[in-house]
């Protein structure tokens, strides 16, 4: 009698197997990439009673990272062929980000939005970002950026990565499709790491990857009457317990802004020169004016 | 529910990089003796490496009551899988109430992992940890928003508690080398160890790591620089005064510089004699990555600027004005010469 633990394993591999065999007999690339609208700017208010961002009345793009994961997509479609889709949870008005990346060339959009998935944790973002890649898929390669402007926690890669069963890399830098498997760069504190990992996988993505086009003129008239595949908790078959804030293991249980401040000296106009002097006194105190000796 | 299947146990997971233990290591070691001892709990920091540069028994030094050790060539490189299940299986065995990891490129990779495995919260990049005196959790503190918010997060109904930590975050104490802790070798079951990724090599890159992190001055410019040339002013002053060039988020993402430069909760964290913010208008996403400097000097033209309110000299006016004057005072000072 297998354990649960077993049976799990022995499943979980064989739909492993199964997306692995889909991929024989088709060299074509179908490629999912997640993005996120973040806020244009940081200037970002808090609801402060719910701990949550206040996203209206803020300009709104796709994530810069994200632009470098649909550029690679589109890439690999051009030498590979094979779909481009692209994955986005959010308010109604996160649309927008999607015709943006229909203007910039991908053949399928989806939107993930739900009452019910507002004020999402990574776990849970992560969560509804896989039973939509499931419900979608097979997909041979999931792309998006290492992180977003506005949380910059670049953990809901790896954590749908692990939801889906996937190997995941992170970081990547450079990228290469060689028959069934991601040969990918990732760059890390001291250098570049190369790793090889069978498709299909999930990688994100950094700036260094590539340089993102604009859109053009006629993608983005095709973006303005293109059919956005909009699903709820429903299509995507979660009870709403498991998304959003009910779906959310951590809570922000405060809000505020740092004070971290030090009694300066403040120079301006006819003082300016005065401040430069204090400036020298304070170099020659810690040695740093000593023609260059002790910091060479 | 959870909680109380707990042991009281905080797992620190440590960093060794080619070799080398990863000096977060013995910060996050630390920072878990003093949260350990609010909660009544030990510290157990775990390595996994093929070959490391010092005794890992000097952890007990910072505070460690237990070192698991995983050795074994599969450690010479990092492989995201093999981390992500040793640790989880680490954590279904022994229940730790709080795990931390530092927020490198590689913690930052098989923690979200493990949450994901594990079905527990992660937060990111915190600045700040501590104990809720009345429930006894963990108040994992981080900028937010760009940075220019500080949101303290909980994890209050799963277990454990999950956080990497921005390595230099938090003073390392003097070691107490009294401390004795029991070093334990792991034997892991072998699936643990397999692997769908292969690890083709590394490229180790000297130039790659701008090294601004060791400097006693960094000159970070922002987006009062106003164009990638402007830079060379702040290398000019950086170099009579022996230092390097830093930058605010907004400088490398408009290219004027490249991304090692970066100071900040997404770049480097640094902790100068002398920081220089010239035309960084200073969100706390930067101010994360320098606030710990012994002496902080501002430029900005807008008196309002936020980076004032941290600065111990503030200079309010034009910086294409103030630094030339800046260094030609320095030069005739004594500065480096050039």
């Amino acid at each position: 009698m297998l354990s649960y633990n077993e049976v799990y394993f022995v499943v979980e591999h064989f739909g492993y197997l199964a997306k692995a065999l889909a991929r024989k007999g088709s060299d074509k690339v179908h490629i999912a990439v997640l993005v996120k609208q973040v806020p244009d700017s940081d200037e970002v208010k808090m609801d402060e009673e719910k701990g949550t961002m206040v996203r209206s009345g803020v300009g709104a793009i796709i994530n810069p990272l994200d632009l470098h994961a649909i550029e690679c997509a589109l890439d690999l479609r051009k030498k590979h062929g094979g779909k481009v889709r692209v994955f986005s949870m959010g308010p109604p008005q996160a649309e927008e980000a999607l015709r943006e990346a229909v203007a910039l060339g991908v053949d399928e959009v989806f939107l993930l939005t739900d009452p019910c998935f507002a004020a999402a944790d990574t776990w849970a973002t992560a969560k509804t970002l896989a039973a939509a890649l499931s419900k979608a898929g097979p997909h041979d390669l999931i792309l998006a950026g290492e992180k977003a402007t506005d949380g910059e926690t670049g953990q809901v890669g790896p954590e749908v990565a692990v939801m889906l069963g996937l190997p995941f890399s992170t970081y990547v830098s450079r990228l290469a499709i060689e028959k069934d498997f991601a040969v990918v760069h990732r760059t890390v504190e001291d250098g570049v790491e190369i790793q090889r990992l069978p498709l299909p996988c999930l990688l994100t993505v950094l700036r260094d990857l590539n340089e993102p086009s604009m859109p053009t003129l006629s993608g983005k008239k095709k973006a303005r009457r293109f059919n956005v595949v909009k699903w709820s908790h429903e299509e995507i078959d979660l009870s709403p317990l498991e998304v959003g804030l009910s779906g959310s293991p951590t809570r922000v249980v405060k809000i505020f802004y740092p004070k971290v401040t030090r009694e300066g000296a403040f120079y301006k106009g006819k003082d300016l020169d005065k401040g430069i002097e204090h400036l020298l006194e304070e170099l020659h105190s810690r040695g740093l004016l000593d023609g260059g000796k002790g910091n060479a | 529910m959870h909680r109380n299947n707990s042991s009281s146990e905080i797992l620190v997971v440590g960093e060794v990089r080619g070799g080398i233990l990863h000096s977060a290591t013995i910060e996050l070691t630390a920072k878990a003796r003093k949260l350990a001892d609010i909660l009544g709990a030990k510290v157990t920091t775990l390595l996994m490496y093929n070959h490391v540069d010092r005794s890992v028994e000097d952890l007990s030094w910072w505070g460690a009551d237990v070192v698991l050790c995983a050795v074994g060539e599969e450690f010479e490189s990092f492989n995201q899988e093999i981390y992500t299940n040793i640790i989880s299986y680490l954590i279904e065995q022994r229940k730790p109430q709080i795990v931390l990891a530092p927020a490198t490129t590689s913690g930052r990779t098989y923690m979200p992992a493990v949450a994901a495995k594990i079905h527990t919260g992660l937060t990111a990049d915190c600045t700040g940890l501590d104990i809720d005196k009345d429930t006894g959790l963990l108040l994992q503190t981080r900028p937010a928003i760009g940075g220019n918010i500080m949101a303290t997060i909980q994890t209050p109904n799963h277990m454990p508690q999950m956080a990497t930590v921005r390595p230099r975050t938090f003073p390392v104490p003097k070691p107490d080398k009294r401390r004795k802790a029991q070093v334990k070798y792991l034997t892991l079951p072998e699936e643990l160890l397999k692997s769908s990724i292969e690890i083709v090599g590394k490229e180790v890159q000297e130039g790659l790591d701008v090294n601004i992190q060791d400097l006693d001055v960094v000159v970070s410019g922002g987006k009062g620089l106003k164009k990638a040339e402007n830079f060379k002013l702040l290398e000019e002053l950086a170099f009579v005064l022996g230092g390097g060039v830093g930058a605010s988020r907004a400088a490398v993402d408009n290219k004027w510089i490249s991304y090692p430069h970066q100071v900040g909760l997404s770049g480097k964290v640094v902790s100068p004699k002398v920081y220089f913010a010239i035309g960084i208008s200073g969100s706390v996403q930067h101010l994360a990555g320098m606030q710990t400097a012994d002496f902080i000097v501002a430029i900005n033209k807008d008196p309002e600027a936020p980076i004032f309110r941290v600065a111990d000299i503030a200079f309010c006016g034009d910086l294409f004005d103030i630094v030339p004057r800046l260094i030609e005072k320095i030069k005739a000072e004594g500065g480096k010469e050039q």
